[in-house]
Protein backbone atom coordinates (compact mmCIF):
# COMPACT_ATOMS: atom_id res chain seq x y z
CA UNK A 1 0.00 0.00 0.00
CA UNK A 2 0.99 3.53 -0.82
CA UNK A 3 1.35 6.29 2.00
CA UNK A 4 -2.12 8.40 2.15
CA UNK A 5 -1.52 12.11 0.31
CA UNK A 6 0.80 10.66 -2.09
CA UNK A 7 0.63 11.07 -5.59
CA UNK A 8 0.61 7.48 -7.48
CA UNK A 9 3.51 9.69 -9.53
CA UNK A 10 5.64 10.45 -6.84
CA UNK A 11 5.37 7.47 -4.95
CA UNK A 12 6.72 5.56 -8.51
CA UNK A 13 9.37 7.83 -8.24
CA UNK A 14 9.99 7.58 -5.15
CA UNK A 15 10.43 3.82 -5.41
CA UNK A 16 13.01 4.75 -8.73
CA UNK A 17 15.08 7.24 -6.65
CA UNK A 18 15.41 5.06 -3.53
CA UNK A 19 17.63 2.69 -5.88
CA UNK A 20 15.45 -0.74 -4.98
CA UNK A 21 15.26 -0.57 -8.64
CA UNK A 22 18.31 1.57 -9.94
CA UNK A 23 20.45 -1.70 -9.83
CA UNK A 24 20.97 -3.79 -12.57
CA UNK A 25 19.70 -6.96 -11.44
CA UNK A 26 16.23 -5.38 -10.18
CA UNK A 27 15.87 -4.24 -13.94
CA UNK A 28 17.19 -7.80 -15.21
CA UNK A 29 14.68 -9.41 -13.31
CA UNK A 30 11.77 -7.60 -14.61
CA UNK A 31 12.82 -8.09 -18.05
CA UNK A 32 12.97 -11.77 -17.45
CA UNK A 33 16.39 -12.46 -18.79
CA UNK A 34 19.26 -14.52 -16.91
CA UNK A 35 22.09 -14.06 -19.13
CA UNK A 36 23.80 -11.38 -16.36
CA UNK A 37 26.35 -13.25 -14.71
CA UNK A 38 28.08 -13.87 -18.28
CA UNK A 39 31.56 -11.57 -17.69
CA UNK A 40 32.11 -8.81 -20.36
CA UNK A 41 34.44 -9.52 -23.51
CA UNK A 42 37.76 -7.96 -22.22
CA UNK A 43 37.68 -4.04 -24.01
CA UNK A 44 34.39 -4.19 -24.28
CA UNK A 45 32.65 -1.15 -22.72
CA UNK A 46 32.30 0.08 -18.51
CA UNK A 47 28.97 0.08 -17.31
CA UNK A 48 29.30 3.18 -14.77
CA UNK A 49 29.11 5.98 -17.34
CA UNK A 50 28.36 9.85 -16.71
CA UNK A 51 25.41 11.20 -18.80
CA UNK A 52 24.80 14.97 -18.61
CA UNK A 53 21.26 15.96 -18.71
CA UNK A 54 19.31 18.79 -17.78
CA UNK A 55 22.95 20.29 -17.15
CA UNK A 56 23.92 18.31 -14.04
CA UNK A 57 26.27 15.26 -14.50
CA UNK A 58 24.66 11.47 -13.18
CA UNK A 59 26.49 8.78 -12.81
CA UNK A 60 24.59 5.23 -13.82
CA UNK A 61 25.23 1.86 -13.91
CA UNK A 62 23.61 1.25 -17.91
CA UNK A 63 24.07 -1.96 -19.44
CA UNK A 64 25.77 -2.30 -22.96
CA UNK A 65 21.83 -3.31 -24.43
CA UNK A 66 20.35 -0.35 -22.80
CA UNK A 67 18.62 2.56 -24.57
CA UNK A 68 18.90 6.01 -23.24
CA UNK A 69 15.12 5.68 -22.86
CA UNK A 70 15.40 2.96 -20.29
CA UNK A 71 17.90 4.56 -18.60
CA UNK A 72 16.43 8.14 -18.05
CA UNK A 73 12.70 6.01 -16.93
CA UNK A 74 14.17 3.60 -15.02
CA UNK A 75 17.36 4.30 -13.28
CA UNK A 76 17.14 8.00 -13.15
CA UNK A 77 13.65 8.29 -12.18
CA UNK A 78 13.24 11.16 -15.67
CA UNK A 79 10.06 9.28 -16.35
CA UNK A 80 8.66 12.60 -18.69
CA UNK A 81 10.45 11.03 -21.47
CA UNK A 82 7.45 7.96 -22.71
CA UNK A 83 7.87 5.25 -24.40
CA UNK A 84 5.28 4.39 -26.90
CA UNK A 85 6.46 2.36 -29.58
CA UNK A 86 9.82 1.56 -28.51
CA UNK A 87 10.55 1.49 -32.36
CA UNK A 88 11.75 5.24 -33.29
CA UNK A 89 8.30 5.16 -35.09
CA UNK A 90 6.40 6.86 -32.84
CA UNK A 91 8.38 10.08 -31.21
CA UNK A 92 7.27 9.48 -27.75
CA UNK A 93 10.76 9.62 -26.35
CA UNK A 94 12.30 12.27 -28.27
CA UNK A 95 15.01 14.13 -26.03
CA UNK A 96 17.25 16.80 -27.00
CA UNK A 97 21.01 15.52 -27.79
CA UNK A 98 23.30 18.28 -28.27
CA UNK A 99 20.23 20.42 -28.99
CA UNK A 100 19.14 18.25 -31.74
CA UNK A 101 15.70 15.86 -31.18
CA UNK A 102 16.59 11.99 -31.31
CA UNK A 103 14.56 8.99 -30.43
CA UNK A 104 15.97 8.26 -26.77
CA UNK A 105 14.15 4.50 -27.63
CA UNK A 106 16.77 4.32 -30.53
CA UNK A 107 19.88 5.41 -28.87
CA UNK A 108 22.27 3.21 -26.99
CA UNK A 109 22.65 4.83 -23.82
CA UNK A 110 26.86 4.28 -24.22
CA UNK A 111 26.28 6.59 -27.44
CA UNK A 112 25.74 9.85 -25.48
CA UNK A 113 28.27 9.83 -22.82
CA UNK A 114 29.87 13.47 -23.18
CA UNK A 115 26.97 14.95 -24.77
CA UNK A 116 24.27 17.30 -23.40
CA UNK A 117 21.06 15.97 -23.05
CA UNK A 118 17.93 17.90 -22.33
CA UNK A 119 14.86 15.89 -21.05
CA UNK A 120 11.40 17.18 -21.29
CA UNK A 121 12.34 17.78 -17.30
CA UNK A 122 15.05 20.22 -18.28
CA UNK A 123 12.62 22.24 -20.55
CA UNK A 124 10.91 24.56 -17.87
CA UNK A 125 13.01 26.89 -15.73
CA UNK A 126 14.19 25.24 -12.76
CA UNK A 127 11.95 27.61 -10.89
CA UNK A 128 9.63 25.57 -12.00
CA UNK A 129 8.55 28.48 -14.92
CA UNK A 130 6.89 26.67 -18.15
CA UNK A 131 8.57 26.92 -21.56
CA UNK A 132 6.48 29.55 -23.82
CA UNK A 133 6.15 26.23 -25.95
CA UNK A 134 4.73 24.62 -22.90
CA UNK A 135 2.45 27.51 -22.17
CA UNK A 136 1.32 27.86 -25.69
CA UNK A 137 0.15 24.31 -25.91
CA UNK A 138 -1.93 24.21 -22.61
CA UNK A 139 -3.51 27.14 -24.19
CA UNK A 140 -3.98 25.80 -27.36
CA UNK A 141 -5.53 22.79 -25.91
CA UNK A 142 -2.83 20.64 -27.94
CA UNK A 143 -2.69 17.63 -24.98
CA UNK A 144 -5.74 15.44 -25.40
CA UNK A 145 -4.47 12.39 -23.67
CA UNK A 146 -0.98 13.50 -23.54
CA UNK A 147 1.43 10.82 -24.12
CA UNK A 148 2.88 12.24 -27.23
CA UNK A 149 3.25 16.09 -25.45
CA UNK A 150 6.65 15.80 -23.79
CA UNK A 151 8.02 14.43 -27.45
CA UNK A 152 6.09 17.53 -29.50
CA UNK A 153 7.49 20.23 -26.85
CA UNK A 154 11.40 18.49 -27.68
CA UNK A 155 10.67 19.31 -31.48
CA UNK A 156 8.71 22.66 -30.84
CA UNK A 157 11.43 24.00 -28.73
CA UNK A 158 14.57 22.54 -31.40
CA UNK A 159 12.60 24.28 -34.59
CA UNK A 160 11.93 27.30 -32.48
CA UNK A 161 15.86 27.48 -31.32
CA UNK A 162 16.65 26.70 -34.51
CA UNK A 163 14.26 28.75 -36.22
CA UNK A 164 12.29 31.11 -33.98
CA UNK A 165 9.84 32.33 -36.82
CA UNK A 166 8.59 28.93 -38.49
CA UNK A 167 6.03 28.79 -41.27
CA UNK A 168 3.22 26.97 -40.56
CA UNK A 169 4.79 24.05 -42.70
CA UNK A 170 8.49 24.13 -41.41
CA UNK A 171 6.50 23.69 -37.94
CA UNK A 172 4.34 20.61 -39.64
CA UNK A 173 8.05 19.47 -41.19
CA UNK A 174 9.95 19.52 -38.24
CA UNK A 175 7.03 17.74 -36.13
CA UNK A 176 6.45 15.20 -38.61
CA UNK A 177 8.22 12.72 -36.48
CA UNK A 178 5.92 13.09 -34.05
CA UNK A 179 2.74 10.70 -34.10
CA UNK A 180 -0.59 11.62 -32.08
CA UNK A 181 -3.19 8.93 -31.51
CA UNK A 182 -5.38 11.50 -30.49
CA UNK A 183 -5.39 13.68 -33.91
CA UNK A 184 -4.40 17.04 -32.14
CA UNK A 185 -2.10 17.80 -34.94
CA UNK A 186 -3.44 21.78 -35.80
CA UNK A 187 -3.80 22.51 -31.92
CA UNK A 188 0.16 21.36 -31.87
CA UNK A 189 0.81 23.38 -34.77
CA UNK A 190 -0.85 26.63 -33.64
CA UNK A 191 1.10 26.24 -30.30
CA UNK A 192 4.13 26.32 -32.27
CA UNK A 193 2.89 29.44 -33.80
CA UNK A 194 1.48 30.94 -30.78
CA UNK A 195 4.82 30.36 -28.97
CA UNK A 196 7.06 31.73 -31.93
CA UNK A 197 4.75 35.20 -31.07
CA UNK A 198 5.60 34.94 -27.72
CA UNK A 199 8.94 34.36 -27.73
CA UNK A 200 9.61 37.00 -30.90
CA UNK B 1 5.09 -8.40 -31.89
CA UNK B 2 6.49 -5.76 -29.97
CA UNK B 3 8.42 -5.65 -26.76
CA UNK B 4 9.39 -3.20 -24.38
CA UNK B 5 11.51 -5.08 -22.66
CA UNK B 6 15.52 -5.16 -22.63
CA UNK B 7 17.36 -5.67 -25.84
CA UNK B 8 19.08 -9.81 -25.51
CA UNK B 9 22.73 -9.13 -24.10
CA UNK B 10 25.95 -8.41 -26.07
CA UNK B 11 29.44 -7.35 -25.69
CA UNK B 12 29.31 -3.26 -27.04
CA UNK B 13 32.62 -2.30 -28.23
CA UNK B 14 33.30 1.62 -29.05
CA UNK B 15 36.99 1.68 -31.10
CA UNK B 16 38.67 5.19 -31.12
CA UNK B 17 40.16 4.02 -34.77
CA UNK B 18 39.28 2.14 -37.50
CA UNK B 19 42.30 -0.74 -37.17
CA UNK B 20 40.32 -1.43 -34.05
CA UNK B 21 37.34 -2.01 -35.16
CA UNK B 22 38.70 -3.75 -38.31
CA UNK B 23 40.27 -6.28 -35.73
CA UNK B 24 37.00 -6.60 -33.69
CA UNK B 25 35.19 -7.58 -37.01
CA UNK B 26 37.65 -10.12 -37.90
CA UNK B 27 37.88 -11.54 -34.12
CA UNK B 28 34.14 -11.81 -33.99
CA UNK B 29 33.23 -12.88 -37.73
CA UNK B 30 29.91 -13.23 -38.60
CA UNK B 31 28.84 -12.98 -34.72
CA UNK B 32 29.42 -9.22 -34.92
CA UNK B 33 27.21 -6.49 -36.29
CA UNK B 34 28.74 -3.04 -36.73
CA UNK B 35 26.72 -0.08 -35.69
CA UNK B 36 26.05 3.15 -37.17
CA UNK B 37 22.75 4.85 -36.19
CA UNK B 38 21.51 2.17 -35.19
CA UNK B 39 18.04 3.46 -36.03
CA UNK B 40 17.68 0.03 -37.81
CA UNK B 41 19.61 -2.41 -35.94
CA UNK B 42 18.45 -1.55 -32.36
CA UNK B 43 14.86 -2.89 -34.37
CA UNK B 44 16.50 -6.11 -35.21
CA UNK B 45 18.01 -6.83 -31.61
CA UNK B 46 14.54 -5.63 -29.58
CA UNK B 47 12.34 -8.20 -31.81
CA UNK B 48 15.79 -10.98 -31.02
CA UNK B 49 15.49 -11.64 -34.69
CA UNK B 50 19.18 -11.23 -35.23
CA UNK B 51 21.52 -11.99 -32.08
CA UNK B 52 25.32 -10.56 -32.60
CA UNK B 53 27.50 -11.72 -29.56
CA UNK B 54 29.36 -8.50 -30.23
CA UNK B 55 27.87 -5.01 -31.37
CA UNK B 56 31.02 -2.49 -32.70
CA UNK B 57 30.17 0.84 -32.64
CA UNK B 58 31.71 3.15 -35.23
CA UNK B 59 30.68 6.24 -34.12
CA UNK B 60 34.27 6.85 -32.81
CA UNK B 61 36.09 6.43 -35.70
CA UNK B 62 37.75 9.89 -36.72
CA UNK B 63 37.08 10.36 -40.24
CA UNK B 64 34.36 8.71 -40.87
CA UNK B 65 31.89 11.74 -40.67
CA UNK B 66 31.35 15.06 -43.11
CA UNK B 67 31.08 16.08 -45.91
CA UNK B 68 34.58 17.13 -48.49
CA UNK B 69 35.08 18.73 -52.19
CA UNK B 70 37.32 16.31 -54.05
CA UNK B 71 39.88 17.18 -57.09
CA UNK B 72 36.79 15.12 -59.13
CA UNK B 73 33.34 15.46 -56.66
CA UNK B 74 33.02 14.92 -53.45
CA UNK B 75 33.50 12.74 -51.04
CA UNK B 76 30.78 12.11 -48.05
CA UNK B 77 31.80 9.63 -44.83
CA UNK B 78 29.56 6.93 -44.66
CA UNK B 79 28.43 8.26 -40.60
CA UNK B 80 27.75 11.81 -41.97
CA UNK B 81 23.65 12.20 -41.14
CA UNK B 82 20.88 12.16 -43.74
CA UNK B 83 20.07 15.32 -41.79
CA UNK B 84 23.81 17.18 -42.80
CA UNK B 85 23.15 15.54 -46.40
CA UNK B 86 19.90 17.41 -46.79
CA UNK B 87 20.97 20.44 -44.98
CA UNK B 88 24.55 20.78 -46.99
CA UNK B 89 24.72 24.00 -49.21
CA UNK B 90 27.57 21.93 -51.01
CA UNK B 91 25.16 18.81 -51.75
CA UNK B 92 22.21 20.85 -52.40
CA UNK B 93 23.70 23.58 -54.73
CA UNK B 94 25.33 20.51 -57.05
CA UNK B 95 23.47 16.99 -55.97
CA UNK B 96 20.05 18.29 -55.43
CA UNK B 97 18.52 14.69 -56.40
CA UNK B 98 20.71 13.05 -52.86
CA UNK B 99 19.91 16.30 -50.63
CA UNK B 100 15.75 15.69 -51.76
CA UNK B 101 16.01 11.63 -50.98
CA UNK B 102 17.76 12.23 -47.92
CA UNK B 103 15.51 14.62 -46.86
CA UNK B 104 12.83 12.26 -47.58
CA UNK B 105 14.08 9.64 -45.26
CA UNK B 106 11.49 8.46 -42.72
CA UNK B 107 11.23 11.26 -39.74
CA UNK B 108 13.39 14.64 -38.63
CA UNK B 109 14.79 11.87 -35.47
CA UNK B 110 15.67 9.57 -37.61
CA UNK B 111 17.60 12.11 -40.05
CA UNK B 112 19.23 13.62 -37.24
CA UNK B 113 21.14 10.21 -36.16
CA UNK B 114 20.78 7.50 -38.97
CA UNK B 115 23.49 7.46 -41.79
CA UNK B 116 23.70 7.52 -45.18
CA UNK B 117 25.96 4.65 -44.82
CA UNK B 118 23.27 3.01 -42.76
CA UNK B 119 20.45 3.96 -44.96
CA UNK B 120 22.21 2.14 -47.96
CA UNK B 121 23.08 -0.78 -46.22
CA UNK B 122 20.09 -1.48 -44.51
CA UNK B 123 18.35 -4.82 -44.89
CA UNK B 124 14.98 -5.22 -47.19
CA UNK B 125 11.56 -4.49 -45.06
CA UNK B 126 10.08 -7.60 -45.91
CA UNK B 127 7.97 -7.69 -42.69
CA UNK B 128 7.86 -11.76 -42.96
CA UNK B 129 12.04 -11.82 -43.15
CA UNK B 130 11.63 -9.11 -40.45
CA UNK B 131 9.09 -11.29 -38.11
CA UNK B 132 11.91 -13.93 -38.02
CA UNK B 133 10.70 -16.50 -40.09
CA UNK B 134 12.24 -19.55 -42.03
CA UNK B 135 12.45 -17.74 -45.58
CA UNK B 136 14.64 -18.36 -47.91
CA UNK B 137 16.48 -14.62 -46.96
CA UNK B 138 16.84 -16.71 -43.61
CA UNK B 139 18.39 -19.38 -44.74
CA UNK B 140 15.22 -21.32 -45.16
CA UNK B 141 13.66 -22.48 -48.05
CA UNK B 142 10.54 -20.89 -48.54
CA UNK B 143 8.80 -17.22 -49.43
CA UNK B 144 5.98 -16.57 -47.73
CA UNK B 145 5.39 -13.08 -49.34
CA UNK B 146 5.02 -15.11 -53.04
CA UNK B 147 1.87 -17.42 -51.82
CA UNK B 148 -1.61 -17.08 -52.94
CA UNK B 149 -2.44 -15.58 -49.31
CA UNK B 150 1.14 -13.79 -49.35
CA UNK B 151 0.62 -10.35 -48.58
CA UNK B 152 2.95 -8.73 -51.19
CA UNK B 153 1.62 -5.26 -51.79
CA UNK B 154 5.04 -3.71 -51.17
CA UNK B 155 6.72 -6.42 -52.98
CA UNK B 156 8.95 -6.56 -56.06
CA UNK B 157 8.37 -6.62 -60.09
CA UNK B 158 11.88 -7.60 -61.39
CA UNK B 159 14.64 -9.81 -60.92
CA UNK B 160 12.66 -12.00 -58.19
CA UNK B 161 14.58 -15.34 -57.16
CA UNK B 162 13.31 -17.22 -54.49
CA UNK B 163 13.26 -13.76 -52.82
CA UNK B 164 10.89 -11.05 -53.77
CA UNK B 165 12.00 -8.41 -51.20
CA UNK B 166 13.03 -4.91 -52.31
CA UNK B 167 15.39 -2.24 -51.67
CA UNK B 168 13.88 0.13 -49.27
CA UNK B 169 16.20 2.96 -49.33
CA UNK B 170 15.31 6.55 -50.94
CA UNK B 171 19.10 7.64 -51.18
CA UNK B 172 20.69 4.32 -52.49
CA UNK B 173 18.70 5.08 -56.02
CA UNK B 174 20.25 8.72 -55.97
CA UNK B 175 23.38 7.63 -55.42
CA UNK B 176 23.15 4.86 -58.84
CA UNK B 177 21.92 8.19 -60.63
CA UNK B 178 24.91 10.07 -59.50
CA UNK B 179 27.59 6.88 -60.51
CA UNK B 180 28.62 7.39 -56.88
CA UNK B 181 31.06 4.63 -55.41
CA UNK B 182 31.92 3.20 -52.49
CA UNK B 183 34.80 2.93 -50.44
CA UNK B 184 34.92 -0.50 -48.16
CA UNK B 185 37.93 -1.64 -45.94
CA UNK B 186 39.31 -4.40 -44.43
CA UNK B 187 42.32 -6.03 -43.08
CA UNK B 188 42.94 -6.42 -46.81
CA UNK B 189 42.72 -3.43 -47.51
CA UNK B 190 40.59 -0.38 -48.87
CA UNK B 191 38.51 -1.11 -51.96
CA UNK B 192 36.34 1.06 -54.42
CA UNK B 193 32.83 -0.49 -55.73
CA UNK B 194 30.78 1.20 -57.85
CA UNK B 195 26.99 1.80 -56.55
CA UNK B 196 25.84 -0.19 -59.52
CA UNK B 197 27.76 -3.09 -58.50
CA UNK B 198 27.61 -2.67 -54.42
CA UNK B 199 23.93 -3.55 -54.19
CA UNK B 200 23.31 -7.43 -54.78
CA UNK B 201 20.48 -9.14 -55.77
CA UNK B 202 19.51 -12.48 -54.27
CA UNK B 203 20.17 -14.40 -57.32
CA UNK B 204 24.38 -13.37 -56.78
CA UNK B 205 23.38 -13.72 -53.00
CA UNK B 206 20.16 -14.71 -51.05
CA UNK B 207 21.20 -13.62 -47.42
CA UNK B 208 23.00 -10.51 -48.60
CA UNK B 209 21.55 -6.60 -50.09
CA UNK B 210 25.11 -5.42 -50.02
CA UNK B 211 28.71 -6.93 -51.52
CA UNK B 212 29.62 -6.55 -48.02
CA UNK B 213 30.81 -8.91 -46.12
CA UNK B 214 31.75 -10.26 -42.43
CA UNK B 215 35.01 -7.80 -41.97
CA UNK B 216 34.33 -5.47 -43.79
CA UNK B 217 33.55 -1.55 -43.61
CA UNK B 218 31.82 1.33 -46.02
CA UNK B 219 33.88 4.25 -45.30
CA UNK B 220 32.74 7.05 -47.63
CA UNK B 221 31.10 7.20 -50.88
CA UNK B 222 32.46 9.08 -53.41
CA UNK B 223 30.55 11.12 -56.09
CA UNK B 224 32.24 12.03 -59.25
CA UNK B 225 31.25 15.27 -60.72
CA UNK B 226 29.66 13.89 -64.00
CA UNK B 227 26.48 15.46 -62.97
CA UNK B 228 27.16 18.12 -60.86
CA UNK B 229 24.74 21.14 -61.45
CA UNK B 230 22.36 18.50 -64.05
CA UNK B 231 18.60 18.59 -63.85
CA UNK B 232 17.36 16.57 -61.08
CA UNK B 233 14.10 14.76 -60.09
CA UNK B 234 13.42 13.09 -56.89
CA UNK B 235 9.91 11.79 -55.90
CA UNK B 236 8.79 8.87 -53.13
CA UNK B 237 5.34 7.59 -53.24
CA UNK B 238 4.39 6.24 -49.64
CA UNK B 239 1.37 5.52 -47.84
CA UNK B 240 2.17 8.08 -44.88
CA UNK B 241 4.39 11.50 -45.39
CA UNK B 242 6.39 10.46 -43.18
CA UNK B 243 8.80 7.53 -41.26
CA UNK B 244 7.03 5.41 -44.45
CA UNK B 245 9.44 3.13 -46.66
CA UNK B 246 8.60 4.06 -50.23
CA UNK B 247 6.28 1.79 -52.47
CA UNK B 248 8.50 2.95 -55.39
CA UNK B 249 11.02 5.97 -55.54
CA UNK B 250 12.40 7.81 -58.19
CA UNK B 251 15.84 9.28 -58.85
CA UNK B 252 16.66 10.98 -61.87
CA UNK B 253 19.36 13.44 -63.94
CA UNK B 254 19.37 14.29 -67.14
CA UNK B 255 21.49 17.24 -68.98
CA UNK B 256 19.93 19.13 -71.65
CA UNK B 257 21.19 20.89 -74.82
CA UNK B 258 18.65 23.32 -76.03
CA UNK B 259 15.75 20.86 -76.07
CA UNK B 260 17.45 18.48 -76.82
CA UNK B 261 18.00 15.58 -73.64
CA UNK B 262 21.93 14.64 -74.10
CA UNK B 263 22.13 12.50 -71.49
CA UNK B 264 20.54 11.11 -68.36
CA UNK B 265 20.29 8.38 -65.58
CA UNK B 266 16.82 7.13 -64.52
CA UNK B 267 16.52 4.97 -61.34
CA UNK B 268 13.64 3.72 -59.11
CA UNK B 269 13.72 1.93 -55.92
CA UNK B 270 11.25 -0.43 -54.31
CA UNK B 271 10.84 -2.36 -57.35
CA UNK B 272 13.59 -4.83 -57.24
CA UNK B 273 15.49 -6.03 -54.26
CA UNK B 274 18.27 -3.50 -56.11
CA UNK B 275 18.05 0.46 -57.16
CA UNK B 276 17.18 -0.49 -60.51
CA UNK B 277 18.84 1.23 -63.59
CA UNK B 278 15.83 2.01 -66.18
CA UNK B 279 18.27 1.47 -69.25
CA UNK B 280 15.17 0.85 -71.56
CA UNK B 281 13.92 4.29 -70.58
CA UNK B 282 17.93 5.97 -71.04
CA UNK B 283 18.36 4.52 -74.81
CA UNK B 284 15.09 5.89 -75.32
CA UNK B 285 15.20 9.72 -74.25
CA UNK B 286 18.84 9.97 -74.69
CA UNK B 287 19.39 12.20 -77.80
CA UNK B 288 15.63 13.13 -78.06
CA UNK B 289 13.96 16.25 -77.74
CA UNK B 290 11.84 16.57 -74.86
CA UNK B 291 8.42 17.01 -76.03
CA UNK B 292 4.89 15.09 -75.19
CA UNK B 293 6.22 12.15 -77.72
CA UNK B 294 9.20 11.34 -75.69
CA UNK B 295 7.78 11.31 -72.69
CA UNK B 296 5.27 9.12 -73.66
CA UNK B 297 7.77 6.54 -74.97
CA UNK B 298 9.65 6.87 -71.98
CA UNK B 299 6.73 6.15 -69.66
CA UNK B 300 5.08 3.36 -71.68
CA UNK B 301 9.27 1.55 -71.29
CA UNK B 302 9.15 2.00 -67.77
CA UNK B 303 8.27 -0.92 -66.60
CA UNK B 304 8.64 -3.49 -69.06
CA UNK B 305 9.74 -6.32 -68.12
CA UNK B 306 7.61 -6.84 -64.85
CA UNK B 307 5.93 -9.99 -63.11
CA UNK B 308 3.48 -8.57 -60.87
CA UNK B 309 2.37 -10.48 -57.90
CA UNK B 310 -0.96 -10.50 -56.60
CA UNK B 311 -0.77 -6.63 -55.16
CA UNK B 312 1.65 -5.40 -56.44
CA UNK B 313 0.22 -4.48 -59.76
CA UNK B 314 -0.15 -0.85 -58.96
CA UNK B 315 3.51 0.22 -58.79
CA UNK B 316 3.33 -0.65 -62.88
CA UNK B 317 1.49 2.75 -63.67
CA UNK B 318 3.15 4.23 -60.28
CA UNK B 319 6.06 3.58 -62.06
CA UNK B 320 5.27 4.79 -65.44
CA UNK B 321 4.09 8.12 -64.21
CA UNK B 322 7.00 8.50 -62.26
CA UNK B 323 8.79 8.37 -65.47
CA UNK B 324 7.28 10.51 -67.12
CA UNK B 325 6.87 13.32 -64.60
CA UNK B 326 11.19 13.22 -63.72
CA UNK B 327 11.69 13.79 -67.56
CA UNK B 328 9.00 16.24 -68.14
CA UNK B 329 9.97 18.46 -64.59
CA UNK B 330 13.52 17.47 -64.34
Amino acid sequence: MRPQNQSRRNFIKGIIASGAVVSTGGLMFVSGCSETTTTPAPGSVERLISLNINGTIRRVDVLPNETLAQTLRNKLGLTGTKIGCDRGECGACSVLIDGVPNNSCSMLSHRVTGKNITTIEGIASPAGELHPVQRAMIEELAPQCGFCTPGQVISSVALLNNNPNPSREEARQALAGNLCRCGAYDHYLNAVLRAAEEIA
Amino acid sequence: MSTKDMMPNFDLFQPSDMGNAIDLLDQYGADAWPLAGGQDSLDWFKDRIKRPVAVIDLAGIPGMTGINETANGIEIGALTTLTEIAQSLLIRDNYGVLAEAASRVASPQIRNIGTIGGNICQDVRCWYYRSGVDCYRAGGNTCYADTPEGLNREHCLFEADRCVAVSPSDTAPALVALDATMLIQNSDGIREVAAEDFFIGPDVDIERVTVLEPGDILTSIRIPSTWAGANYYFEKVADRATWDFALVNIASVLRMQGNTITDLRVVCGGVQCTPRRLNGVEDIVRGSNRDAETIELASSAAARGATVLNYNGFKIPLMENLVKRAIRDS
